[in-house]
């Protein structure tokens, strides 16, 4: 294992971080306070309870979970796009590391730099709401995991893009539909039947699902499911990078 | 000399069909500076970019120090160190923190002294501190040589490193290239400049058409195919090449003044001797004659042009 280079790639992309402190902390926090001002105290207050739990108090995982997932793809998939773009790629192609090292640098900011900031949102979230963490470790466990899912699958999205414009489709297309219909400001349960069958195809579902029961143990599937659905999708976004690493897609001529 | 890098067999096609590089056998010798000469899409590119571990070979093997480029590729890669053509940077880095980083991801030991030192090489030292995007082409283009200097590489390979450079930062340049080879660094160059060459190289490869069409030591390949020539300056003028001197295979100026003779130094005879005898028996008189020898441009634009 070449650990300087795993060093090296992780406290460029942290320093990346830093230095765009504003646009990387600020404006998700900021954009979450509105989600709570809006859907908490306007909406919320005609909304009664959720499953035993006022309405402000039971979108914060939800809303943690959308900044997490939607921050994790943006800094990874910009993270490898933007050496692509300006040709800084070549030093790391160049350089005697495995691709293991370059995903574990990469990756392994994109996914810090998120759950740092899923952190943050939760802490603004405790000064809008009453808070309480049932099973802290679990929470962790599932932020942890969808902080590093999600990275890597905006590494693929970085690396299989060709164009800004691409790089914003997928999070813009996919993502941030799939993140509003999962469950963040609504129980599964809630929903006609029908639609509830359907919404069980999105894989967002489970991670919202699972990661609220760490919190007030209320879910809209059983624990074990959402572990299983989001290492599945942990194992999927792993398979395609190794692919990509291994015919050098997009990467290498 | 053992080689330090070996290219065996090496051809290259790219997705669209397009085949770069054709059979490519080439051997590198430990502490030379090699040139890669070639006009514009000739391969120079490609092959730098295999060996460096950028672009995927099509058939063939590399190795460095003896060290199979994709099956051995950190010990391979560890000993290399790679300037592009273009001025890829991280604009909003500092140099020093880029320079750095380039060290690290070597693998090789934080080392802030050699970095000091290669800064100051590359008269960088002053603008450490100043991010990338306010430096000026050249300055950007010694960055990028400092960050290849970083760990130490023993091959250094310099893809058009002078283009774009001024002549005098161009001088300062080769004098760093010099001090490298000195060092014991094996420097391979490709370059459109052929004084370059001409003023660096030990050996000259020359590569057209995704082909290497020769690889010689320069100075052999000066004396091989270089050609001297001698211009006589005439008193008066002259109409027609006398017939007397036919043999010559003179060639008169248009004005009819001068007459130029093509010659070979290493020849028993130059014919020099005899050719002023001759003219002088035809009665035409001399008032100048200067020599010329011709320079690795015209070899190498002769080369390139031959079907």
């Amino acid at each position: 294992m070449n650990f300087r280079a795993i060093r090296a790639i992780y406290l460029f992309e942290m320093a990346r971080t830093w230095r765009t402190l504003l646009q990387s902390i600020v404006s998700p926090v900021v954009s979450t306070s509105l989600y709570f001002v809006v859907f908490g105290a306007a909406i919320g207050s005609r909304i009664t309870q959720v499953e035993g739990v006022s309405y402000g108090t039971f979108i914060v995982p939800g809303l943690v979970m959308l900044s997490v997932l939607t921050q994790s793809i943006s800094n990874a998939s910009f993270g490898i796009y933007f050496p692509k773009f300006v040709g800084t790629i070549y030093e790391i192609l160049s350089a005697p590391i495995s691709y293991l090292e370059i995903v574990i640098g990469y990756v392994g900011a994109a996914a810090t730099k998120s759950i740092i900031l899923g952190l943050i949102i939760l802490a603004t979230a405790g000064l809008f709401v009453p808070l309480h963490v049932n099973h802290p470790i679990w929470m962790l466990t599932f932020l942890v995991l969808t902080a590093v899912t999600f990275s890597l699958f905006g590494f693929i999205i970085g690396i299989w893009a060709d164009g800004f414009e691409k790089l914003q489709m997928i999070p813009m297309l996919v993502v941030t539909p799939l993140t509003f219909l999962g469950g963040s400001f609504y129980s599964v349960n809630m929903l006609p039947s029908g639609w509830r069958t359907l919404t069980l195809l999105n894989p967002v579902v489970y991670l919202i699902s699972g990661f609220r029961w760490s919190f007030y143990e209320i879910a809209d599937v059983s624990v074990a499911l959402s572990l299983g659905m989001t290492v599945c999708f942990l194992v999927a976004c792993m398979a395609i990078v190794a692919w990509i690493f291994r015919t050098g897609y997009r990467l290498k001529n | 000399m053992s080689p330090i890098i070996s290219v065996s067999n090496l051809s290259k096609t790219y997705g669209s069909g397009f085949k770069a590089l054709n059979n490519i056998n080439l051997e590198i010798n430990k502490g030379e500076i090699f040139a890669l000469l070639g006009p514009n899409g000739a391969g120079k590119t490609t092959l730098i970019s295999i060996i460096c571990g950028i672009a995927n070979p099509s058939q063939g093997k590399i190795a460095v120090a003896g060290h199979d480029i994709v099956s051995d590729y950190r010990a391979a890669r560890s000993m290399i160190g790679l300037v592009p053509q273009e001025l890829h940077t991280d604009a909003f880095e500092s140099v020093w923190a880029t320079v750095s980083f380039s060290r690290g991801l070597f693998g090789k030991p934080k080392n802030p002294a050699h970095i000091e030192k290669v800064l100051k090489d590359l008269s960088l030292w002053d603008k450490k501190d100043n991010k990338i995007v306010t430096l000026s082409g050249g300055m950007k283009r010694r960055v990028m040589i400092a960050k290849a200097l970083s760990h130490e590489p023993q091959i250094l390979f310099l893809d058009e490193p002078t283009a774009g450079v001024d002549v005098e930062l161009r001088k300062g340049m080769w004098e760093v290239v010099r001090a490298l080879q000195a060092s014991g660094v094996t420097i391979i160059l490709t370059t459109h400049y052929i004084e370059e060459a001409e003023e660096m190289a030990d050996r000259i490869g020359v590569i057209n058409k995704g082909e290497i069409i020769l690889i010689e030591n320069k100075t052999t390949l000066m004396q091989k195919l270089g050609r001297k020539q001698l211009t006589l300056q005439l008193q008066g003028r002259l109409d027609c090449v006398p017939p007397a001197l036919a043999a010559y295979n003179l060639e008169l100026s248009s004005d009819g003044r001068a007459v130029t003779y093509d010659y070979d130094t290493k020849g028993e005879r130059t014919g020099i001797t005899s050719l002023l005898s001759d003219l002088r028996n035809a009665g035409v008189r001399i008032s100048d004659l200067d020599t010329r020898q011709s320079s690795l441009e015209d070899i190498f634009v002769s080369l390139v042009r031959a079907p």
